[in-house]
């Protein structure tokens, strides 16, 4: 299509870091990967960390004296620190490993709010929330006799706030993802974080889908906590982290417990240990922890500045040439525009069903999602069966986007759309 | 997979055969495929000899489960319950003629399995001794 621009070129740079898009499908296409949104692909960084660790200083952590036990803990706290300058924490005991942004949530829905919550308190989340960041919170609700409320969107799934105050009123706790995993909406934080502590509640971020494309300061937001899953941000699967302010994690009683965890153990009684380890009861995942502090150095080697560039680019690309589908009956979702929404685009073509275009795409070479996207309320307040989502990342080149439009066509063409 | 959208695929989906709701219906189940949301509802009328004397299905999803369940409703009119409650997957497979791959196979499958629980739930309501016919 149209020349190569020089984002476009390091983005063609960056591809050839990624062994799995350098290999071609069973139908010997190339990978055209657009669903970063479920999970990132791995730069070979990664995957040498991984290998590295494994193949050179494997050891438990933490009490090992020997040699590779402590090469094996420096490089795990290392990874827990370049985390907390990835997201700006004041200090790496804020933040706590979890296996992905689910289980950090679950912390702080069993930690904290089984604490904190009482009958007649509320719990404010939005119609985006992906279903970890609901269902945790409807069991706490039913546990602790507390309510849950909803922020709306609207059409676009943009936030309506003309009630926010109200909502907000008797809340000890807003939920809400940062970015919508289905629509790509951003959530006004500056905004909702304000309102939610002139309220009085404390305020969780869901940052899945943000933290991955676009730098997020949890000190400049004022952010209480964040859960984030590191397999969507070139970390392997199996690790993720929860941010929370120091004075709150000190103040939570343990969610796992056993070994780890604790300063001493006598039969009946024992005395916990410090944040974060705390919150790490067994052996922890220090394999992953150490390669998702390597994705970290590789998304800091590009700058979340370009990261966050290419994809208004590439998203502001894609919306332009998804428009010729418009005569074929696509409908595309979301809010208008590429500025106010992450590298995410929801949309169905004509009377084809999310999952047959998928099929039709994937003998292309191409990767879509296909379905509710883990919200099924959301898709229920649309009115949507099932959407098509394409979504983009770092390595993600306008070649993507045209092979997209291309394949969409055939498709219109096997379910003869006018 | 491609090959999979076949004309009369695409026929069945945006023309289903028998879909709708019956009146008077003796066997019901409906049943979803929670991955993608495809829905299915069987409905048949069965005569006092067990046979299926007349059949619905109604429900909403991929063309692959719609078409399916279309072509299958086809295929139930005027079979025993006992028979329904014994097809198997190959039936299905032949009918819709073409490969499927492992990812959709739940697809294809859906309006089987709802009709063969509508006749399963049916046939246990009968007396001990009609249950083997
Ligand atoms: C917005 C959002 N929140 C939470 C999650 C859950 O992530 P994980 O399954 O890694 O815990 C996802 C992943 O799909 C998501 O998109």
């Amino acid at each position: 299509m149209t020349s190569l621009a020089p984002a476009d070129a390091k983005a063609s740079r960056v591809q050839l870091d990624f062994p799995i898009l350098r290999k071609p499908t069973s139908r010997g296409r190339r990978l055209v990967y657009l669903d970063s949104a479920a999970t990132s692909q791995k730069p070979q960084a990664v995957i040498d960390a991984l290998v590295r660790y494994y193949s050179e200083y494997n050891a438990n952590i933490h009490r090992g004296v020997y040699e590779i036990a402590e090469l094996a803990t420096e490089a795990f706290e290392e990874a827990r620190a370049k985390v907390a300058r990835f997201v700006n924490a004041a200090h790496p005991a804020e933040i706590v490993w979890t296996r992905n942004a689910t289980e950090a949530i679950n912390l702080v829905s069993h930690s904290w709010g089984l604490e904190h919550l009482h009958p007649g308190d509320a719990i404010v989340a939005t119609q985006l929330e992906h279903h970890s960041n609901l269902v945790p919170w409807q069991l706490l609700a039913k546990r602790t006799g507390a309510e849950l409320r909803f922020i709306p969107v609207d059409e676009r799934g943009v936030h309506v706030l003309d009630n926010l105050d109200r909502l907000l009123d008797g809340a000890k706790l807003l939920a809400l993802s940062h970015v919508s995993n289905t629509l790509g909406t951003i959530a006004p934080l500056e905004r909702l974080v304000d309102a939610a502590h002139r309220a009085g509640a404390l305020v969780l971020v869901d940052g899945a889908q943000s933290v991955p494309h676009f730098s997020v300061d949890v000190r400049a937001l004022d952010l209480d906590f964040m859960a984030v899953s590191g397999h969507k941000m070139l970390g392997p699967t199996g690790i993720g982290f929860l941010y929370g302010k120091r004075t709150l994690l000190e103040a939570m009683p343990p969610f796992l417990t056993g070994g780890d965890m604790i300063r001493s153990v006598a039969y009946t009684q024992t005395d916990f240990n410090q944040i974060p380890w705390k919150f790490e009861a067994g052996t922890s995942n220090v394999a992953d922890a150490i390669g998702l502090g390597a994705a970290i150095d590789y998304l800091n080697e590009l700058g979340m500045d370009w990261v966050r560039a290419h994809e208004v680019r590439l998203t502001a690309y894609a919306l332009e040439r998804l428009v010729e589908l418009a005569e074929r009956g696509l409908a595309v979702y979301g809010p208008p525009g590429a500025e106010p929404r992450a590298g995410v685009i929801s949309f169905n073509l004509g009377d084809i069903h999310a999952h047959d275009l998928a099929s039709i795409l994937d003998t292309d070479g191409i990767c879509i999602r296909a379905g509710h996207h883990c919200t099924m309320p959301l898709m229920e307040r649309m009115g949507w069966p099932a959407t098509a989502r394409a979504s983009f990342y770092i390595y993600n080149t306008e070649a993507d986007v045209d092979a997209l439009i291309e394949s969409l066509q055939k498709a219109a063409k096997i379910f003869k759309l006018a | 997979m491609d090959d999979f959208y076949k004309e009369y695929i695409l026929d069945h989906y945006r023309q289903p055969r028998n879909f709708g709701s019956l009146e008077g219906a003796t066997a019901v189940a409906e049943d979803l495929n929670p991955l993608c949301g495809d829905r299915i509802r069987f409905e048949f009328k069965v005569d006092p000899n067990g046979v299926v004397e007349d059949v619905r299905f109604s429900g909403r999803g991929c063309a692959i489960s719609q078409a399916s369940a279309s072509m299958l409703s086809e295929t139930l009119r005027g079979m025993k319950l006992a028979d329904v409650a014994r097809l198997d997957k190959q039936t299905v497979l032949d009918n819709v003629g073409i490969g499927i791959s492992p990812a959709r196979l739940k697809c294809v499958m859906l309006g089987l399995k709802v009709a063969k629980s509508a006749a399963l739930g049916e046939i246990a309501g009968w007396p001990e001794e009609e249950q083997s016919t």
